[in-house]
């Protein structure tokens, strides 16, 4: 059946280049070969692949070849399908750490320039130009930064994590632990929602539920803020800028912006997606780097100092 | 006929009622030892339930209780769907979750593709929703009834690729919509203290209970899972019937998801109602419920829900760690499902017949 699959995406691959060759528009362009985890994994990976296809368009000189997969197997055999054909540069977002050492040896023979963006693999650095990634450790620095400067006169903390084991709950939990363990905030609960809205409600309603106090609710992404706030709102809690609990959340969803451009949030952490202008900076030379891993700058932003245009241009969704 | 049923059924209810009541007892002593004994004066009783103004300025119910009973909802009237499912086929539906992520997206695709959010709209998404969620309950059905597909088989299809399709039915990861109705829906409508999906639950469970008066669906559905060919040859078109629960099935999944939706404005497709169809199975199983099929009594699945729901507040309250929690949740499920096999039962019988305290009815009615 892997064979069998292996096979047709061989086949699908060199008819789809013949086809490109017959248009005879790609003569010029530079080949790129995307090898994504699919769109509908999270809104994170839809503006992922949105900003991807938007970069690497023809009207940028770019000839986009993309595969999308939860397996890593199937992306494996992807990026074995995109050597064979000669693309210029492969682009890839792993689904797992491991595995990746002879299709990035096979590139590299070939002399296709591989970049690795929002996941890291576990390969030697040799094998690949650079590396476009979050560090989601520091995106948990940069909030419990903001919530130590906000000079509150003590800190009883609600802290809802994602799945446990994730980079991401790992990273923006870090941060958060370190006050925990200094004593400078106080843990009123700490629990993992698994990323969902529903129970990061439930867990708030039992501390609600239990008489006790809080100030601050930091949920390790949007969805689970909201869910959160369902909850303070049912109990008749106030929050956001002007009220008794702040609310803080991940990712920079659109409509999560919005809770904090009308001050019911009062902070919202990014985790930028758009590696793609950094890659095509790097491929068309206009760019340089010292270092192969390239952290993408990511920000923090406050209810109060929000704009309409940080929603347009940062926001995610719609 | 008659006479046998309720005797059956209240046999049928002990495990469940018993369940609760230790959950009850559990936490009665537990506040009894932080009020008592440990004499903190901060500690809320578990089962204190009060008025508050919630954020929209409307009185409301809170408490442990009121969680337990609104955050059972959709567990419920899924409960219910799959107790006619289960009794029909001798089989369990797993591909519930999914479906109702599916019929949660066409409720928030139709709201937001029409102009303005108000009662008639709200209606129409809801009842598109319902529509589509009984086209998926017949496709599980028609493979089941049909084609004679084990259910468990012929739902993981719809389980395996149904968040996918709802996925696509939005476009994008966690679309949202605001309006007061959809509030009221989801949490309070204004005036009224209880929480509106308790509501929905009372008015669906009338539901059933009004079909179950009018109609001979439960006797129908009783004979066709006892024995299908029996009942086949005494004039129940057996096919039907099958299909009819995957479809009535599909209603319940269209409220749960609309409940679920409507809780928080927003769908993600990915985590709404994750995993709900295993504790679906496990209220039947506790309400006593043959998984085989056959016999039902609906009002058991939604005890069975509501003590799924009291283990998980009470595991909260105890601030266990919600990674524990299912295990936590197994090791009692566990404990209640060998409690009310038919092993344990004929042992406990025999227990009680040797202590001279049998009452001569139960005997082995209970173990078929």
């Amino acid at each position: 059946m892997k064979k069998f699959r292996a096979l047709l995406l061989v086949v699908v691959l060199v008819i789809s280049s013949v086809l490109c060759a017959c248009g005879g528009k790609s003569g010029g362009n530079i080949k790129v070969g995307v090898v994504n985890n699919p769109p509908s994994e999270s809104g994170y990976r839809e503006a992922n692949v949105k900003d991807m296809e938007k970069v690497f368009s023809a009207e940028n000189g770019y000839d986009l070849k993309t595969f999308y997969s939860l397996k890593n197997d199937e992306q494996l055999q992807a990026a074995q399908g995109f050597i064979t054909e000669g693309v210029d540069y492969l682009l890839i977002s792993a689904a797992e750490t491991t595995g990746w050492d002879d299709v990035l040896k096979k590139a590299k023979e070939a002399g296709i320039k591989v970049y690795l963006f929002d996941r890291m693999i576990n390969v030697d650095e040799s094998l690949y130009e650079a590396a476009v990634v979050s560090d989601m450790a520091k995106e948990g620095e940069t909030a419990v930064k903001w919530l130590l400067d906000q000079n509150l006169p003590e800190y009883n903390v609600i802290h809802i994590q994602g799945a446990m084991g994730s980079d991401a709950q790992i990273g923006r939990t870090g941060a958060l632990d370190e006050q925990f363990a200094s004593g400078k905030m106080k843990k009123v609960v700490q629990q993992t929602a698994t990323w969902d809205e529903a129970e990061a409600k439930k867990i708030v309603e039992s501390v609600i539920n239990s008489g006790e106090d809080f100030n601050v609710i930091y949920a390790e992404n949007d969805g689970m803020a909201k869910g959160a706030v369902a909850a303070l709102d049912e109990a008749g809690i106030t929050h956001g800028v002007d009220g008794k609990v702040i609310v803080m959340g991940f990712d920079c969803n659109k409509w999560a912006l919005r809770e904090l451009l009308s001050g019911a949030w009062n902070y919202d952490g990014q985790c930028s997606p758009f590696q793609a202008q950094i890659i095509s900076d790097l491929i068309k030379g206009n760019k340089t780097t010292s270092t192969k891993k390239i952290i993408n700058e990511e920000k923090g932003f406050d209810a109060t100092t929000l704009t309409q245009s940080d929603i347009d241009t940062y926001g995610l969704g719609d | 006929m008659k006479n046998k049923k309720t005797h059956g059924g209240l046999g049928q209810l002990t495990i469940p009622i018993i369940a609760l009541a230790l959950l009850v007892l559990f936490n009665v002593v537990r506040d009894l030892i932080f009020i008592y004994y440990f004499k903190d004066p901060n500690y809320v009783s578990f089962f204190s339930i009060e008025f508050t103004r919630n954020n929209l300025d409307n009185t409301v119910l809170a408490g442990n209780l009121i969680s337990i009973i609104n955050g059972a909802s959709e567990l419920a009237i899924l409960a219910m769907g799959m107790t006619l499912v289960t009794a029909a086929c001798g089989g369990q539906d797993i591909s519930v979750g999914a479906a109702a992520a599916i019929a949660g997206s066409v409720f928030v695709k139709v709201l937001k593709s029409s102009s303005s959010i108000n009662g008639g709209t709200v209606a129409i998404a809801f009842v598109s929703a319902c529509i589509v969620a009984m086209l998926f309950g017949s496709f599980n059905g028609t493979l089941v009834a049909v084609f004679k597909i084990q259910p468990m088989i012929a739902t993981l299809i719809l389980y395996t690729c149904g968040r996918s399709i709802a996925y696509w039915i939005n476009g994008g990861a966690t679309p949202t919509v605001n309006s007061p109705i959809i509030t009221a829906i989801g949490s309070f409508i204004p005036g009224i203290p209880i929480p509106t999906p308790v509501l929905i639950v009372i008015a669906v469970s009338l539901l059933f209970k009004l079909i179950f008066k009018f109609t001979s669906l439960e006797l129908f559905t009783q004979s066709v899972g006892i024995n299908g060919s029996a009942a086949r040859l005494n004039g129940i078109n057996s096919t039907f019937i099958k299909l009819l629960s995957f479809i009535i099935l599909g209603v319940c999944v269209a409220f749960s998801g609309t409940i679920g939706v409507s809780r928080l404005g927003l769908i993600n497709h990915e985590t709404l109602l994750l995993d709900i169809e295993m504790d679906t199975i496990l209220a039947v199983a506790i309400g006593g419920n043959s998984l085989g099929g056959g016999k039902f009594k609906i009002g058991g699945s939604i005890i069975g829900a509501y003590v799924i729901q009291m283990l998980t507040i009470t595991l909260y309250a105890m601030k266990v760690s919600s990674t524990d929690v299912k295990a936590y949740k197994a090791i009692v499920i566990v404990l209640l499902v060998v409690l009310g096999s038919p092993v344990v039962k004929a042992k406990f019988e025999k227990v009680l017949s040797y202590l001279g305290l049998n009452r001569q009815s139960i005997s082995t009615k209970g173990a078929q």
